[in-house]
């Protein structure tokens, strides 16, 4: 009855990993999977953060030999996409929509609601290393705003007691 | 016996899976064993989600929303043969807000389920395809031209029009790239398809293949949806081992990284090659040099999506729907502060009034209307006196706004306009790609300058350097970004100047 899931895959391709100690043999083998394809900068780098929860920039140097391209071509291309973290983040990650949908519905007191309850700004990782936030400008759910997505799971209409809820059972998790 | 729960990410964001699963423990627990849980795309009634349809003889019933704790009393007033409860909608296709689309592109999304290539077969799939197929590539192109489609990412340039200019342009290799990178706040119709009828784009793609002599499609999807993602790479392997996709004509799924910029056709094309977003200078147009510098056709996802009704039905029937230069139908896509967001596939032509009162049915809030943005982030932000515009590319050009996408977005009276300008400027700052200096720099003297007109600074002098900056913006940029951000900015300054005279603390 669920969706039909492919192998090994997660709910989010962004989600912080369950082993992300950076090891280059690990690395290789991603890289190595998919080097081939055309333009397989970014699903290599997707790859990377799948497997570690993180671009490490020890990886820099690996992929470009792979794909024979600088040193600099490939941090900036990190560097430029929103979505490719340079360090670990927190267990789980936590994105508020704050785009205009969301907006009319009230998403800039949630967010504020939200920052107060972690001790955590937008963008930042909670102190006990449990949360990371995020901003994402629109989640494609905007018949229900204000829409959140915790961990690759979204969440329609959300209240302040509706995130306070998914946030103290995750912290439970 | 069917019953069918909705996978749709914005079903399960109001609990779809936890109903799905309520269900099948009843349906164990009474022993039924002929009944089948089907999980489907969403019919686009969002207030109604989780909507649980049960098969009767005398058609769909629906029931909404459904939540866990009530599936055990539906069971018991007899869902399974549609009879009456307070949740029970009737027949899902008389439902009012149905009934009263035009549903083309969206013909089958919200019925079939999603990943069942027999399922899209038995209603109507690939018979647009068929037909392609015994046509030559110059008559593709002529049908398309004829059917008078236009890119419904925004831009709204004839799609026929950019298909020829790929056939005519001779290379040794070509691609067809979808654009499902919808960033627009507001806008969800390319997920809904990607979600609940994956197939229709396949069959889209294939048959541009074949006319423009690809062999080769990508859809670049946006990394904010997972669901569509996953979905959408299933089917490409369903298609795969069906035969459906092979040698001929294949398509890879990839996934974009999170930046809005890569929705433009030329910084999509950057991103799949492996590249930072960054925007090309046209010309050379992607239908000449492209991705990997070949022929390249670049279409929105509904845009590809409307091909196989318009080669099943023919191009007449297609135009045949619509207003002036705008033929066929407009995904509307409801959104915000509406009592009734969902998706709204009517022909164009429909008024915004119309759009936002007759089907979205008023602010959620109950508080009084004062803005609606159309058009994504990019788009202007009409006023009340505005809202018998009807929903036509030109009269919307007209106004000074541009329809976009098909998101309408609505406010309330609590909403500031000089906050909502200060944010468009914002976030073109956040998402510039840097390559042109008025959007990668102007965007934040633009933020700047809304402060201090806010702040009292100076009012006048401010509201003239706000706008000359905006007309740098407009005039100099090299893409929609930084192009169409003034939108916003000077609709709000032009239709709610008082918003940007209250002095704030």
């Amino acid at each position: 009855m669920e969706l039909p899931r492919i192998e090994g895959e997660r709910d989010n391709i962004f989600l912080t990993s369950s082993n992300p100690t950076w090891d280059p043999a690990r690395a290789l083998v991603r890289i190595r999977e998919l080097q081939t394809l055309p333009g397989a900068l970014l699903p290599i780098l997707h790859a990377l953060q799948e497997e570690f929860g993180y671009v490490d920039d020890a990886a820099i140097p690996l992929v470009s030999q792979a794909l024979n391209l600088s040193h600099a071509e490939v941090h900036g291309v990190i560097t430029f996409y929103h979505d490719f973290h340079r360090e670990p983040g927190g267990r789980h990650l936590l994105q508020i929509c704050r785009a205009e949908s969301c907006q009319s519905m009230g998403c800039n007191a949630l967010v504020r609601h939200v920052e107060n309850k972690l001790a955590a700004k937008l963008g930042e990782t909670t102190a006990d290393g449990a949360f990371t936030l995020k901003p994402v400008y629109c989640l494609g759910n905007c018949a229900l705003s204000p829409a959140v997505m915790l961990d690759g799971k979204p969440y329609g209409r959300v209240s302040e007691e509706v995130v306070d809820f998914l946030i103290d059972s995750a912290r439970r998790m | 016996m069917r019953i069918y729960v909705p996978c749709d990410s914005s079903a399960l964001s109001v609990g779809a899976d936890a109903v799905a699963r309520a269900i099948m423990a009843e349906i164990s627990s009474r022993g039924l064993s002929d009944v089948t849980v089907i999980r489907n795309g969403s019919r686009g009634l969002f207030w109604l989600e989780p909507l649980v349809e049960v098969e009767t003889a005398r058609g769909r019933v629906a029931y909404g929303p459904v939540t866990p704790g009530v599936v055990v009393e539906l069971f018991d007033a007899g869902m399974l043969e549609g009879k009456p409860h307070g949740l029970c909608l009737g027949l899902t296709e008389e439902i009012p807000y149905l009934k009263r689309q035009e549903r083309l592109t969206f013909a089958r999304c919200g019925i079939t389920d999603p990943l069942s290539l027999s399922d899209y077969i038995a209603h109507g799939g690939y018979q647009g395809l068929k037909r392609a197929r015994t046509m030559t590539p110059e008559a593709i192109v002529e049908e398309t031209v004829q059917s008078g489609l236009r890119g419904r990412g925004g831009a709204g340039f004839p799609t026929g029009i950019k298909w020829r200019t790929v056939l005519k342009t001779p290379a040794s290799q070509k691609y067809i790239v979808c654009n499902a990178d919808e960033g627009d706040s507001g806008t969800y119709a390319d997920r809904m398809i990607m979600e609940g009828d994956p197939f229709v784009l396949i069959e889209g793609m294939t048959i541009a293949g074949l006319a423009v002599g690809a062999t080769q499609g990508y859809v670049y999807i946006r990394s904010e949806y997972p669901h569509g993602f996953r979905t959408m790479r299933r089917a490409v392997e369903i298609a795969r081992e069906a035969g459906y996709l092979g040698p001929d004509f294949d398509i890879d799924i990839r996934l974009g990284a999170g930046a809005y910029i890569c929705g433009e056709e030329t910084s999509l094309l950057e991103s799949l090659e492996g590249k930072r977003g960054q925007v090309r200078p046209r010309p050379p147009l992607p239908a000449v040099e492209g991705l990997f510098g070949k022929p390249t056709v670049v279409n929105n996802l509904i845009s590809l999506a409307t091909v196989p009704i318009i080669f099943d039905r023919g191009a007449q029937f297609y135009r045949d729907f619509g207003m002036g230069r705008s033929r066929g139908t407009l995904t509307i896509q409801l959104a915000g502060n509406l009592k009734y967001a969902g998706l709204v596939e009517k022909a164009f032509g429909l008024t915004l009034r119309e759009a936002i009162y007759d089907f979205g049915g008023g602010t959620r809030t109950g508080r009084p209307f004062r803005a609606v943005q159309v058009g994504g982030p990019l788009g202007a932000y009409f006023p009340e006196a505005l809202l018998d515009t009807p929903l036509d590319y030109e009269a919307f050009a007209e106004k000074k706004g541009l329809i976009g996408h098909g998101g309408v977005v609505v406010f309330d009276d609590t909403v500031d306009l000089a906050e909502q300008a200060r944010f468009a400027m914002e976030f073109c700052a956040i998402e510039s790609c840097g390559k042109c200096t008025p959007c990668r720099i102007g965007s934040t003297r633009g933020v700047e300058v809304i402060d201090r007109i806010v702040a009292g600074q100076d009012r006048a002098r401010n509201l003239e350097l706000l706008n000359d900056l905006c007309e740098t913006l407009l005039d100099g940029s090299l893409c929609a970004l930084g192009g169409l951000t003034p939108f916003p900015v000077q609709s709000a300054v032009h239709h709610f100047p008082e918003d940007f005279a209250k002095l704030k603390v």
